[in-house]
């Protein structure tokens, strides 16, 4: 049976009505039109669909939209993110991938890393990112982003 | 400055004219890409805002190619890089130019563009010129304003142009090359930053009004037959709006995509299939490829006529397992029938190879389908781009009028992509005073290409399941230089006695296609072993050996510029588990050189490899984007770490195994070492390919390296972590 959902989506109230087991990735892409999160294995395994649920990196195509809601949703399209912006400058200005189908999650488990206050440094980063797959071999790249973005927001 | 439009037509009446003189001669001079579709407008046209609008049949695979492409014209155009759009892989809009695929649309593909924009270019001052009544030789070309600095006078491009003026076929005109603004800049890549704000970049973005949602059922194994399912049941499921049955072929769309999905999952509980076990037996995989079906073709053969050497022979066996292209993200297409039309995006490689097994499958003629290509996720060759279309185009048949959109599981992508081929080749040589003076080299291997298009048959997996069966074909050997199984099979060094023979397998118990490298990886990796072990038993310095049984001067100064950055020192010790390896190859003898030093760490208790550090020497001619070559070259590398230390598709009798991360681990953010790579730019000579160099040089470095660290010899990838401690004394 369906339900009513209210979702705090990039800090917007929005209401939608599906099955409590929907996997909060559909929803967000083909019911609120966000394409950021993708669809990679549906099983937890790569983490292209990354969000971020009250500030942690989650796996959204296995979340529950039912778990979801009452919490604050984050997106790589999220506006007003000093973190979220100075990541995908930095992805910019280190040509930070080959096709990027990855890069929505590599974003956002750095995102929560940074604003979790962690220690960026190319160990560091690597092990945040140590379950989240690259296919195309743009790690190195993606470090460095990570590690420019650290930087940036600490002003070093 | 307005030209009159009599002027216009008088001066492009007489470049007609002067060009009519010279057909012949002028075919001749067209770039293989031009020759299929020599109209210029079809390939650049000059557009009323102030841009130049560029059509290319290559298709933007997260490599960077419309963006290098871009370059190409904005310089053979003589506009500055923001005036350039282009588009790419459309069949009711570019050129054919077959498959993006090979590390050939730089080199072709580019090629193509320079011509036409060139030949534009001179179309465009000759019109000026002859409207002012000056020679063409006396303007210049600025950001499409066109100069006569003698007079100041001046026009552009988009006042010249009027309709039509491109309207007509190239003859091959050429114009000095003009100056390199765009070429030989890291110009950011157009793609990147949408990328990074979750714009609709892929084709699994699409949304379009009234769109659904489709899934499939694949067989269980290759050749399953669906004997029955249950489709009152899932008919009666949310959301679901057909259930789309043909032969073995199971598909249905629903509503939403999770409905499609919860859909999929009650037929797949649902459905019976008859099985047979159609594989070889993976613990005997060598000899099962070595006992099929094959031609047998000599590709090398020179100085049999000379005495037989005298000396140390040696002898050696290499394979590589069937792998994987494991994209990301799951193969996916948008179909629509509207009107008696079939309009398809796909992720393909290449869209008018498409279109024509689509319309086979469909039994629709070929100009009521329309092919645009929209990215995908990275590909690495033939995954299931071609056939998710396939499926979408059969799903949307059964609902006129509604966009379907397909995107497959987890499960769909790794049990039925076509796998990059297992190989086994055998080398052996005779040394004699330090030189290689007999090399001998075999190889095994079944088809790299059963792309849509090649082989005949239907290339798409939907059609093997109709009733009745569409089957595939058996794809052909593909001529030297290229190669498909034998790419790269000639080595590049010299030796007065070689023989070199390719045994094409015909059989594919499993499915194969082209997959980065196609053989070249497998041959790379056997020579490059072998050589390194010649050197040894020699008791030579590995890349002394290679520099002197080298001729080419290009690959010994790559080589050189390797050993340099990677601090190469002749004699050093490796052992304790750490050493360090070296290789080179130059992709099918004719494309971009790679020469690599790799540093690695063995784990005593786990034998699991790491590697710290390749060092990496490149030469691709003319570099069109050093930043994207570099990108290319990085992913190469760690692509092949990843196949030669961690990847093999697991299979029984029956079925593939290997269906999702678990069962098929890539190398992940911990494991991957730093890359270093210096560039030998060549500008003003022919950009060569680069997309693929880097992986076959890194995968016999890594196993060359793991020996200087273990006194392990592994010849089979993947260089497993189990067989390195069973024979680590």
């Amino acid at each position: 049976m369906t339900r009513s959902f209210e979702l705090s989506v990039n800090g917007k109230t929005h209401q939608v009505e599906v099955e409590p087991q929907t996997p909060l990735l559909y929803v967000l892409r083909n019911d609120l039109a966000l394409n950021g999160a993708k669809f990679g294995c549906g099983l937890g395994q790569c983490g292209a669909c990354t969000v971020n649920l009250d500030g942690a990196a989650v796996r959204s195509c296995i979340t529950p939209v039912a778990v979801a809601t009452g919490r604050r949703i984050t997106t790589i399209e999220q506006d007003g993110s000093p973190t979220l912006a100075a990541l995908q400058d930095a992805f910019v200005a280190e040509q930070a991938m080959q096709c990027g189908y990855c890069i929505n999650g590599m974003i956002m488990v750095a995102k929560a890393f940074i604003d979790g206050g962690g220690t960026a440094s190319d160990e560091t980063i690597r092990d945040a990112l140590a379950l989240n797959l690259c296919r195309c071999g743009a790690h190195n790249r993606i470090v460095r982003a990570v590690l420019r973005a650290a930087g940036h927001r600490s002003g070093t | 400055m307005t030209i009159a439009r009599r002027d216009l037509l008088k001066g492009a009446g007489a470049i007609v004219a002067s060009f009519a003189l010279r057909p012949a001669l002028a075919a001749a001079a067209l770039p293989t890409d031009m020759l299929k579709q020599p109209a210029l407008d079809g390939w650049v046209r000059i557009d009323p805002p102030g841009t130049v609008t560029i059509f290319t049949g290559k298709v933007e695979l997260g490599q960077g190619i419309l963006t290098a492409l871009s370059q190409i014209a904005a310089d053979g155009m003589g506009v500055d890089f923001a005036r350039i759009a282009i588009i790419g892989g459309d069949t009711s809009q570019t050129p054919n130019e077959g498959q993006t695929s090979g590390s050939q649309s730089v080199e072709y593909g580019g090629e193509a563009l320079r011509d036409a924009t060139a030949e534009a270019r001179a179309l465009l001052i000759a019109t000026a010129a002859a409207a002012r009544g000056v020679p063409p030789e006396r303007l210049i070309v600025e950001d499409g304003t066109i100069r006569d600095p003698a007079t100041g006078w001046s026009t552009t491009y988009w006042q010249v142009a009027g309709t039509g003026l491109l309207h007509r076929d190239a003859v091959g005109t050429t114009l000095p090359a003009p100056a390199r603004r765009s070429i030989g800049q890291s110009v950011p890549r157009l793609d990147i930053p949408s990328k990074v704000r979750g714009g609709a970049s892929y084709v699994q973005d699409m949304r379009l009004p009234g769109m659904l949602h489709g899934r499939v059922v694949r067989p269980p194994s290759y050749g399953a037959i669906l004997v029955g399912f249950d489709e009152t049941a899932v008919r009666a499921l949310p959301g679901v709006l057909a259930v789309v049955h043909n032969g073995s072929f199971l598909g249905l769309v629903a509503e939403r995509e999770e409905q499609a999905i919860a859909a999929r999952n009650a037929l797949v509980v649902g459905a019976q299939w008859t099985q047979t076990p159609t594989l070889p037996d993976p613990a005997k995989l060598h000899d099962a490829l070595r006992a099929m079906t094959k031609l047998v073709l000599t590709i090398s053969d020179k100085g049999g006529d000379m005495p037989a050497p005298t000396g140390q022979r040696f002898e050696a066996e290499y394979s590589r397992p069937y792998i994987a292209h494991a994209s990301i993200g799951p193969s996916c297409a948008v179909a629509h029938l509207d009107g008696g039309t079939l309009r398809v995006w796909s992720h393909t490689q290449g869209v008018f190879p498409l279109r024509q097994n689509l319309a086979t499958l469909l039994g629709l003629p070929e100009d009521r389908i329309v092919v645009a290509h929209r990215q995908g996720s990275g590909c690495y060759g033939h995954n299931g781009a071609d056939d998710v279309a396939g499926d979408a185009a059969l799903l949307a048949r059964a609902l006129p009028g509604r966009p379907i959109r397909v995107q497959w599981m987890r499960d769909d992508e790794f049990a039925w992509e076509p796998f990059g081929a297992a190989m086994v080749t055998k080398a052996s040589a005779t040394l004699d005073a330090g030189r290689i003076v007999d090399w001998h080299y075999e190889i095994w291997s079944p088809p790299h290409s059963t792309r849509p298009g090649e082989g005949g048959g239907n290339s798409l997996i939907a059609g093997w399941a109709m009733d009745p069966p569409q089957p595939p074909g058996v794809p052909k050997p593909i001529p030297q230089p290229n190669g498909s199984g034998d790419r790269n099979g000639i080595p590049l060094y010299a030796f007065a006695r070689q023989k070199v023979v390719f045994n094409h397998i015909t059989d594919m118990p499993v499915r194969v296609s082209a997959l980065r490298t196609l053989g070249a990886t497998t041959n790379v990796f056997a020579i490059e072993c072998f050589i390194d072990e010649l050197a040894l038993a020699a008791g030579a310095d590995p890349v002394a050996f290679r520099l002197a049984h080298l001729q080419d001067e290009r690959a010994i100064a790559v080589i050189e510029a390797a050993a340099k950055l990677g601090h190469w020192q002749a004699g050093a010790k490796g052992g304790n588990g750490t050493g360090r390896g070296f290789a080179f190859a130059q992709y099918k003898n004719l494309m971009a050189y790679v020469a690599v030093v790799v540093d690695l760490a063995v784990d005593r208790e786990t034998g699991g490899i790491r590697v710290r550090k390749v060092s990496a020497a490149v030469d691709a001619g003319e570099t069109i984007n050093p930043d994207g070559l570099r990108n290319q070259i990085e992913g190469g590398i760690i692509q092949a770490i990843s196949w030669s230390t961690k990847e093999q598709v697991r299979f029984d009798r029956t079925r593939i195994l290997s269906r999702d991360w678990s069962g098929y681990p890539i190398l992940a953010f911990p494991e991957v070492p730093a890359v270093e790579i210096t560039v030998i730019d060549r500008p003003g000579d022919r950009a060569l390919g680069v997309g693929e160099a880097a992986c076959g040089p890194t995968a016999a470095a890594v196993a060359n390296a793991l020996y200087h660290a273990t006194r392990v010899r592994l010849r089979d990838m993947p260089l497993a972590p189990a067989n390195i401690l069973a024979a680590w004394i």
